[in-house]
């Protein structure tokens, strides 16, 4: 799982209004090598919750992004900040771990990348 | 300009609108001040049916049209048009008055170049072919042929004049084209990505000219994100990711998308097997309960996808109970097994399975996104355009059928995002889903099944007017 996709997610258990963002539980994080592409990057921007996002990656233990979002101007400019946005939003893997609810602390399991976010009987 | 476009005899609901989306795409429209008008201007040969194959376009360049038939799936070739005719004195008159400064360009001595004879309804020997190709004398070739990699290509393009029971659109009279080749489909994607060298397969897998005419439905192009709530084996976002999109999934069924058939026949190795990039996501996550965070919109640039809608698989959604002695008692999951528990399903009819697709596509798509999916319809009653799900989000720009058999075919829905996705109709969505979901136990138990849904359409069809 990337944190793209954990940009995205949150708990829809029945009755949760807070479900976002989403804790991680790291178990192991592996690296995968993506094509750069900046018009990608420059779309997906402002739909990104970037407190959300530099929170999951240091989770994920990468510390280089600013705490809060950069103007976005940087992303014309400044090629070392695309790096590093790119590296942690797509090359950045949860490959075992869970995502845990804020408001129940319901675990949603992570394994082999792939979030299982489906819901219980009790909880639809 | 006016070029003949001449297609594949396949598909044949599927040409235009092929052409028109990848026109689209590649930029016809911009200049035209009419917006939402996505149509291309169409003519037929004198006296051909509009099952034929041979067409005029008329696109602003020859930019547009090399890129549209270059990344087609069913144009066999764009020509610029030197000349036509009932018969061969006819074309070559038509040849000689084409202008000097369109084709002099084209037979200079340092170009290569190559002609090919073709026909349509008729098999012609390679003499024969010989024999038309020293007929064309008069037009002044001084370049080098080249069979192999030629500079410029050249066709020859005759219908035959007997309208044989063969299966073919009847042509009444006879037709000669001669034109210079602008593009033309690339057919050998599709043996590339053939079914049935696929590593991992299930059994609704699309096949590999469907999945990529969806995927140019669908407008994936590099710097897009393109997303498939029923990912499955992943088979219509390879053609997405073939065209360089960026792609996601998610199924209901975790065996499909995490585990495979172990470490090389997964989804992941459908696209390693063709050095594509893998998905950015795959997840579990049921269609009817999305998980996207609130406030998350308009992320993505298409969403494609056959919808389950229960003729080969049956679609499910959570918060099922199997019905117990003709009761659904109400559930809950001990502690102990919560962690390991797998939660049983529902089926998710046809109706409910549509709305919330337009649901979801009319909050998560960019405007201008498109919508491209399945959907069934019975051919035992007149069916009309007005069968179709609508959404105020929502301009249909595109219906292709493919009868399937005697009793249904599926129709390919291309819907365009022209308006943002209101609280109004959120909240109106939300609604409806309380509604299936109250409903939904009452439902079971008067045994209403998907094949019902989907075979009583003027049922679906109140079902899907009533919720708009």
């Amino acid at each position: 799982m990337r944190l793209l996709t954990h940009n995205m997610l949150s708990s829809n258990i029945k009755g949760v209004t807070n479900g976002f963002p989403l804790k991680i539980e790291v178990e192991k994080v592996v690296e995968k090598q993506v094509e750069i592409n900046h018009d990608f990057l420059r779309n997906i921007f402002p739909k990104i919750d970037w407190k959300a996002f530099s929170d999951a990656a240091r989770t994920m233990g990468y510390v280089e992004l600013p705490e809060q979002a950069p103007d976005p101007s940087v992303l014309e400019s400044d090629l070392d900040f695309l790096t590093k946005f790119h590296h942690a939003l797509l090359e950045l893997h949860l490959e075992e771990g869970a995502l845990v609810c804020p408001e129940t602390g319901r675990k949603f399991p992570v394994n082999k990348g792939i979030p299982n976010m489906l819901l219980h009987e009790d909880e639809v | 300009m006016w070029y003949l476009c001449v297609f594949y005899h396949r598909l044949l609901d599927y040409r235009k609108p092929e052409v028109e989306s990848l026109a689209d795409l590649f930029g016809a429209f911009e200049d035209k001040r009419r917006p939402g008008n996505r149509v291309l201007q169409w003519r037929l040969p004198q006296h051909h049916h509009p099952d034929s194959p041979f067409y005029f376009v008329d696109l602003p360049s020859e930019d547009v049209a090399k890129n549209v038939a270059n990344r087609s799936i069913l144009v066999k070739g764009i020509y610029e048009l030197w000349g036509e005719g009932g018969s061969y004195e006819e074309l070559e008159e038509a040849v000689k008055s084409y202008p000097d400064e369109r084709k002099l360009p084209y037979l200079g001595s340092e170009s290569t170049f190559k002609i090919t004879v073709d026909s349509f309804g008729k098999v012609m020997s390679l003499l024969e072919q010989n024999e038309r190709i020293r007929g064309l004398s008069y037009i002044s070739f001084k370049g080098r042929v080249n069979l192999k990699n030629p500079d410029h290509n050249f066709w020859l393009m005759e219908t035959d004049d007997i309208a044989t029971n063969n299966g073919l659109p009847p042509v009444a009279q006879r037709r000669i084209f001669f034109g210079r080749e602008v593009g033309g489909a690339d057919r050998k994607l599709l043996p590339t990505y053939q079914l049935k060298s696929r590593n991992y397969l299930g059994p609704t897998a699309m096949d590999a000219e469907m999945a990529f005419l969806m995927a140019n439905q669908a407008q994936a192009a590099p710097g897009k994100l393109v997303y498939d709530p029923f990912v499955g084996t992943g088979s219509i976002l390879v053609s997405a990711a073939h065209f360089g999109a960026m792609t996601m999934g998610a199924d209901i069924d975790i065996r499909v998308v995490r585990d495979g058939r172990g470490p090389d026949r997964n989804v992941w190795s459908n696209f390693k097997q063709y050095g594509l990039p893998m998905p950015i996501a795959l997840l579990r996550a049921d269609n009817n309960l999305p998980p996207w965070r609130p406030g998350l919109k308009e992320v993505f640039d298409a969403i494609i996808c056959d919808p389950p809608y229960g003729v080969r698989a049956g679609g499910r959604k959570s918060g099922g109970r199997k019905l117990l002695k003709g009761v659904i008692g109400p559930y809950t999951v001990p502690d102990d097994k919560r962690a390991d528990h797998i939660p049983s399903t529902a089926p998710y009819s046809l109706a409910e399975c549509v709305h919330d697709l337009l649901d979801l596509a009319a909050r998560m798509l960019v405007i201008g996104g498109r919508l491209v999916f399945f959907y069934p319809v019975s051919r035992e009653e007149d069916s009309c355009e007005d069968h179709f799900p609508e959404h105020p989000c929502f301009e249909l720009v595109a219906t292709s059928e493919q009868i399937l058999s005697s009793r249904y075919s599926r129709v390919l829905l291309t819907m365009v995002k022209t308006s943002s996705y209101t609280e109004e109709l959120a909240l109106a969505a939300w609604m409806k889903h309380l509604e299936f979901k109250a409903n939904h136990s009452k439902w079971l138990e008067e045994g209403k099944n998907l094949h019902s849904s989907v075979f009583s359409p003027a049922e679906t069809e109140q079902r899907i007017k009533a919720q708009i």
